[in-house]
C-alpha cells in the first residue's frame, strides 16, 4: 500500500470513509433497535450489530488510513477477542433473562429450551423424592 | 474529505449515544441497562476508532484492544448476580 500512486491512494481514501459511515451507522441502527425493540432478546439481537460488524469496518478503516502493515495484527487481535468475548456476555444475558422472564412468550416462534427446563425440575424433583423416602 | 466523514460520523455517534443512554435512563429491567451499556461502550470504542482513523495516529488503538478483551466483564457479572436474586423468590 504504497502511496505513491495517487488514484490508488484517493480510493484507499473513499474506501475508509465508506468504512467509518458505515459503521457508525450500524451504532445507530443499534441504538434505533435498543428503543423500538419490545423486549430483551429483540433488543440484544440489535445490540450485537456495533460489536462485530460495526468494530470491524472501523478496524478496517484504521487499517486503510494507517497505510502500514504492521498495525494489521494489532486490529486483528482487537477484532478476534471481541469475537471471543460478545457470545459470553449475551449467553450470560440471555440466560438470566430467560430465568428471570423478561421475553414476550408471545413473540416466540419455538423454546427449545422450555423442554429442557422441564426435564431438569422433574428429574431434581424425583431425587428429592428419593433422597426422602 | 475526511474532516466531512469525521462531521457526519459525530453526528451519528452521538445519536447513537443519546439512544443507548435514553434506554439505559428508562429500561424496565436491570437487564435491559446492561445491555445498553454495552452498546454505550461499543459506540465509544467505534469513536476512538474513527479518531484514529480520521487523524492517523495510533494513540488509543491498546485502550480499543483492551475493550475488547475485557468489556464483557460486566455485563456478565451483573447478569450473574440477577439470575441469583431473582431464583430465589421464584423457588420459595
Amino acid at each position: 500500500m504504497s502511496p505513491d500512486s495517487t488514484g490508488l491512494d484517493a480510493w484507499v481514501d473513499v474506501l475508509s470513509a465508506v468504512f467509518m459511515i458505515v459503521g457508525a451507522t450500524m451504532s445507530l441502527g443499534a441504538a434505533i433497535g435498543l428503543l423500538r425493540f419490545p423486549d430483551l432478546l429483540s433488543r440484544m439481537h440489535a445490540a450485537t450489530k456495533p460489536q462485530v460488524l460495526g468494530l470491524f469496518l472501523l478496524l478496517a478503516s484504521i487499517g486503510l488510513q494507517m497505510r502500514t502493515l504492521w498495525v494489521w495484527p494489532v486490529l486483528l487481535v482487537a477484532w478476534i477477542f471481541q469475537l471471543l468475548t460478545v457470545p459470553v456476555s449475551a449467553h450470560m444475558v440471555g440466560r438470566a433473562g430467560y430465568r428471570t422472564k423478561h421475553l414476550h412468550r408471545e413473540l416466540l416462534t419455538s423454546d427449545e429450551l422450555e423442554a429442557v427446563v422441564q426435564k431438569a425440575a422433574a428429574k431434581a424433583a424425583r431425587e428429592d423424592g428419593s433422597g426422602d423416602g | 474529505m475526511m474532516q466531512v466523514v469525521l462531521a457526519v460520523t459525530a453526528v451519528i455517534f452521538s445519536l447513537a449515544a443519546v439512544g443507548a443512554i435514553i434506554r439505559i435512563s428508562r429500561g424496565p429491567s436491570l437487564l435491559d441497562r446492561v445491555l445498553a451499556t454495552d452498546v454505550l461502550l461499543a459506540i465509544l470504542g467505534g469513536a476512538l476508532c474513527v479518531d484514529m482513523a480520521v487523524n492517523r495516529h495510533l494513540n488509543n488503538l491498546m485502550l480499543v484492544v483492551a475493550i475488547s478483551i475485557i468489556g464483557f466483564i460486566g455485563s456478565v457479572t451483573v447478569a450473574r448476580f440477577v439470575a441469583d436474586r431473582r431464583e430465589q423468590p421464584n423457588e420459595s
